[in-house]
């Protein structure tokens, strides 16, 4: 992704107007995180020595931060990010299941890649579907109440390419 | 569409919508397309709709709402202007529904709702008995209209309370309107509105920031998310009104990342009433300024607590600091600006509270906690969905009224109210009002508005273990009690939940809960031990059961309990011998047993049966009560571990039965079953009972292994004795 086409005062937004630059470039620094995310599919080092650049915000700072928030990602994950809703109703409609069995297929735990990157099995806390407990989600499309014989189905398509 | 340029304009523009938008004669499809629904398929049903309509030359609205609420049963839709109500609609179904209904005014019958499949169809939404109890005024336009298009949002009233305080009161009156109506927060506290208000107007200052909490992280929550996604302009509305209050320029929406559609509408929402004059610069040319943005999160539960958030929204790892300084106070808020932070559907509260006055927002609720809450009531139920009810409601109508009662006949056991800063309320608070400061009494909270409901096959530890393990792995570190404290009660917890509890953990974890209750920094710890504090209180015996006797009614926690095959059932698939890892599961001539030596109790075969012949039992053990017992040795005979043989007593030629080694009892019960004379009986008290075995042995011989030895039975015989079995107790006995 091209650091230099961001426009950063785009992003800050009217309040750009009050605020201190720094304090106007750093409160960005999130938003652009998830735009190198969304772009890359995980965080780059060389991009975010561009970013730090361009925010005057120091790259120890912005590790830190890319660090604490469970969404960033510094390795590369697989084409298909499976997501495994353990939220309460999905959890006493048994969820956890669910997990394991895609563990064992797969042969890969919670929050990693297969080898040939195909695949990455994550959980969340809650997808907000909880009429359909169990859920998850394959690159955020919704699979909804997961009895036993759909995991089988939910695995045929994430096999897919 | 032009720039309104003035209240009047504004006035005139929504009389002008009203007569032109929902006409009540017009031929009209609501479908719901909320997250729940949509991931149904209720996007291709409008496609469908659309499609059909135009082949047939039929002038039919089709018409995309947020949440209709009854997401079990999605995708759900309303046809007007007949009023049916349809629910599981499939895109197949189109065709039937513009034959039917739109060509001929009648219902599709399948598609109608019904209780059950002898009563009859239901055909309007508001008979529903989901529907019947809710007051729905948050959610009044959620189902309704189009959250994508303003004018919708303007035919049904919208922008009017705005209208209302910009050409009639001054933010003074605004704030004490807000303050009579005593709306209090519903991100959970409870802390009123209206105080929080006049906190951050009396602050100094020309800058202030108004800012709409809508991380909102709860596992099985979702109020917020359908709020923002199917009714943004309310919300909108809501912070307009705030900001005139307290004279605030700025607003940043902070939601969280996770929901796509509801940033996705928000930003329409924002667009469009920036264009139309009613955001941004000298709004209606009444010479207010507010800049509204939003901010997503990346996600962090912790980012929902006040400080955190504002700490998120700089830019920095949201981390919580201590209070003061209030968000409201000089030097606390969004850079350091006083700002004033309050929940999404609290915000969307605020424009029916200012059009129709403190006094009706009053009259609806209870005293203390007036007005309605949004439940996302999920779980065991019937009918899970979003929910708003007046306050006051009890929970039993909440759960069996509009929930529908539990899933598949099974029992109540406890509902969850809060998340996980919440707790969990038994039977007994099935007729609690639910409002705030009663909820708090019984060691629970509002929380945002999560009610999960559990029934008998959920184990009340593993819940706990649950609610703790997710705020564990979200607490952000930053204060070791809520950092080592919740660590350690989890690790107790994990200690209970696989069988190795001890005598005094219990205690040990009140002791460590209320110590992260008391010195945590911000409310993620001092909230985190709830569910564990809650659970224990009202369901102490089960943490009892899972120390004491090693066994989980539920069957919920792996480790625990004693597992076997029932014979009377099993019909020797041997599925539970391939299942099992550990070789644990070994066939005999004619049934399968399972060898308590190797089991780990994973639970593999009991989730292997496909008919439920292996059981999880408490731990059992036979007492012999040789009073009774006529020495008939059916125990003997019928033990499939042969560990019960026939010892002589004091008394010449009477033989009882005696556990020569109680390690090998299996806990079948099948010496008790095939006793006639209540000679053995099954203890839980395994500890004695084994001691007892091994201390009062009767003194005198085997009967068994004597008569083996004369030849008076051949080996292989009836009693099952192999060889090695004799052997071993040759030796034991020398």
């Amino acid at each position: 992704m091209n650091i230099d086409q961001i426009n950063v005062e785009e992003q800050i937004g009217p309040v750009g107007k009050v605020l201190k630059e720094s304090y106007g470039n750093r409160s960005v620094l999130i938003h652009c995180l998830q735009m190198i995310q969304a772009e890359e599919g995980y965080l780059i080092g060389d991009s975010l020595s561009k970013l730090s650049k361009k925010l005057g915000v120091p790259l120890s700072e912005i590790y830190s931060v890319a660090s604490f928030y469970k969404q960033f990602n510094f390795k590369p994950r697989g084409k298909k990010v499976v997501r495994v809703c353990l939220g309460t109703a999905c959890y006493v409609r048994g969820s956890e299941k669910v997990l394991s069995i895609l563990e064992e297929e797969f042969g890969i735990k919670d929050g990693e890649t297969t080898e040939d990157l195909h695949v990455t099995l994550e959980t969340v806390g809650c997808v907000g579907c909880c009429g359909l407990a169990p859920v998850a989600t394959i690159n955020d499309v919704v699979v909804g109440e997961l009895v036993l014989k759909k995991v089988g189905k939910l695995i045929k398509s994430i096999k897919e390419e | 569409m032009g720039r309104i340029n003035s209240l009047e304009e504004l006035k005139n523009l929504r009389i002008r919508l009203k007569e032109n938008i929902f006409k009540t004669d017009r031929k009209r499809v609501r479908v719901c397309c909320g997250t729940a629904c949509s991931a149904q398929g209720s996007k291709k049903i409008v496609q469908t709709f659309e499609e059909e309509s135009a082949q047939k030359g039929m002038d039919i609205e089709v018409l995309m709402t947020g949440c209709q609420g009854l997401c079990q049963k999605g995708p759900v839709m309303k046809v007007e202007p007949y009023g049916y109500f349809y629910q599981k609609v499939t895109y197949e179904k189109v065709r039937e529904i513009i034959s039917k209904t739109f060509s001929r005014e009648a219902p599709v019958r399948s598609l109608l709702y019904r209780e059950s499949v002898l009563d009859d169809p239901i055909k309007k939404m508001d008979d529903l008995p989901f529907y019947k109890k809710q007051v729905r005024i948050v959610l009044r336009n959620n189902g309704f209209i189009d959250p994508c298009n303003v004018n919708h949002y303007i035919a049904v009233g919208g922008y009017a309370a705005m209208e209302k305080v910009l050409s009639t009161m001054t933010p003074d009156q605004v704030l004490e309107e807000v303050k009579r109506s005593n709306l209090r927060g519903r991100g959970g506290a409870g802390f009123p509105a209206g105080r929080k208000w006049e906190h951050c107007k009396k602050s100094t200052g020309k800058i202030k920031f108004v800012i709409a909490n809508g991380d909102e992280g709860d596992p099985g929550a979702f109020m917020d998310r359908s709020i923002m996604e199917g009714d943004p302009h309310s919300l909108i509305e809501g912070m307009l009104i705030c900001a005139y209050t307290l004279n605030a320029e700025y607003g940043f929406i902070y939601v969280r990342h996770e929901y796509p559609l509801a940033v996705k509408n928000l930003r329409i929402a924002i667009k469009q009433a920036e264009e139309l004059g009613l955001l941004g610069e000298d709004i209606l040319r009444t010479g207010m300024n507010f800049y509204l943005d939003i901010r997503e999160g990346a996600g962090a539960f912790v980012c929902g607590e006040s400080t955190a958030l504002v700490a998120s929204i700089e830019g920095n790892r949201g981390f919580p600091r201590p209070r003061p300084p209030r968000l409201s106070e000089v030097g606390g808020g969004l850079w350091g600006y006083p700002s004033n932070l309050n929940n999404i559907e609290t915000y969307a509260c605020l424009p029916p509270i200012i059009e129709n006055g403190a006094e009706w927002f009053r009259s609806i609720g209870t005293e203390n906690s007036p007005g309605t809450k949004v439940f996302a009531l999920t779980g065991k139920v019937v009918n899970t969905g979003l929910i708003e009810v007046p306050m006051g409601i009890t929970l039993k109508e909440i759960i069996y009224d509009i929930g529908g009662g539990i899933r598949n006949n099974r029992k109540f056991k406890a509902v969850q109210t809060g998340g996980p800063s919440g707790g969990c309320l038994s039977e007994e608070h099935l007729d609690l009002p639910v409002d705030y400061d009663s909820l708090i009494n019984v060691g629970s909270m509002m929380g945002s508005g999560g009610l999960v409901v559990m029934d008998e096959d959920n184990c009340m530890v593993d819940i706990a273990k649950f609610f703790l393990s997710f705020t564990q792995r979200e607490s952000c570190g930053k204060c070791p009690p809520c950092r080592i404290g919740t660590y350690q009660m989890l690790e107790i917890l994990e200690k209970i939940t696989s069988g190795n509890g001890e005598e005094g953990d219990i205690e040990q974890l009140e002791k460590i809960g209320n110590l992260v209750k008391s010195g945590s920094l911000c409310g993620l710890g001092q909230t985190a031990p709830n569910p564990v504090l809650s659970t224990i209180k009202y369901f102490r015996d089960e943490y009892e059961e899972h120390i004491k006797d090693k066994y989980c009614k539920a069957k919920v926690c792996k480790g625990l309990g004693v597992y076997r095959i029932d014979g009377s059932e099993c019909f020797s698939c041997s599925l539970c011998k391939k299942a099992c890892a550990f070789d644990a599961v070994n066939e005999t001539k004619d049934a399968f047993y399972i060898d308590r030596d190797y089991c780990t109790k994973c639970k593999a075969c009991y989730l292997a049966c496909p008919i439920g012949a292996v059981k999880i039992g408490s731990r059992v053990i036979p007492w012999v009560i040789p009073e009774q017992c006529e020495g008939c040795s059916d125990c003997v005979h019928a033990c499939p571990v042969h560990g019960l043989k026939m010892y002589e007593t004091e008394n010449e030629g009477i033989f009882i039965p005696w556990l020569s080694d109680p390690d090998l009892c299996v806990s079948c019960g099948k010496c008790s079953a095939v006793c006639s004379s209540s000679g053995v009986v099954l203890t839980t008290h395994v500890q004695e009972a084994k001691q007892r075995f091994l201390t009062k042995r009767p003194k005198g011989l085997v009967i068994e292994d004597e008569k083996k030895k004369s030849g008076y039975i051949e080996s292989g015989s009836k009693n099952n004795a192999t060889e090695s079995d004799s052997v071993v107790l040759i030796d034991s006995d020398k």
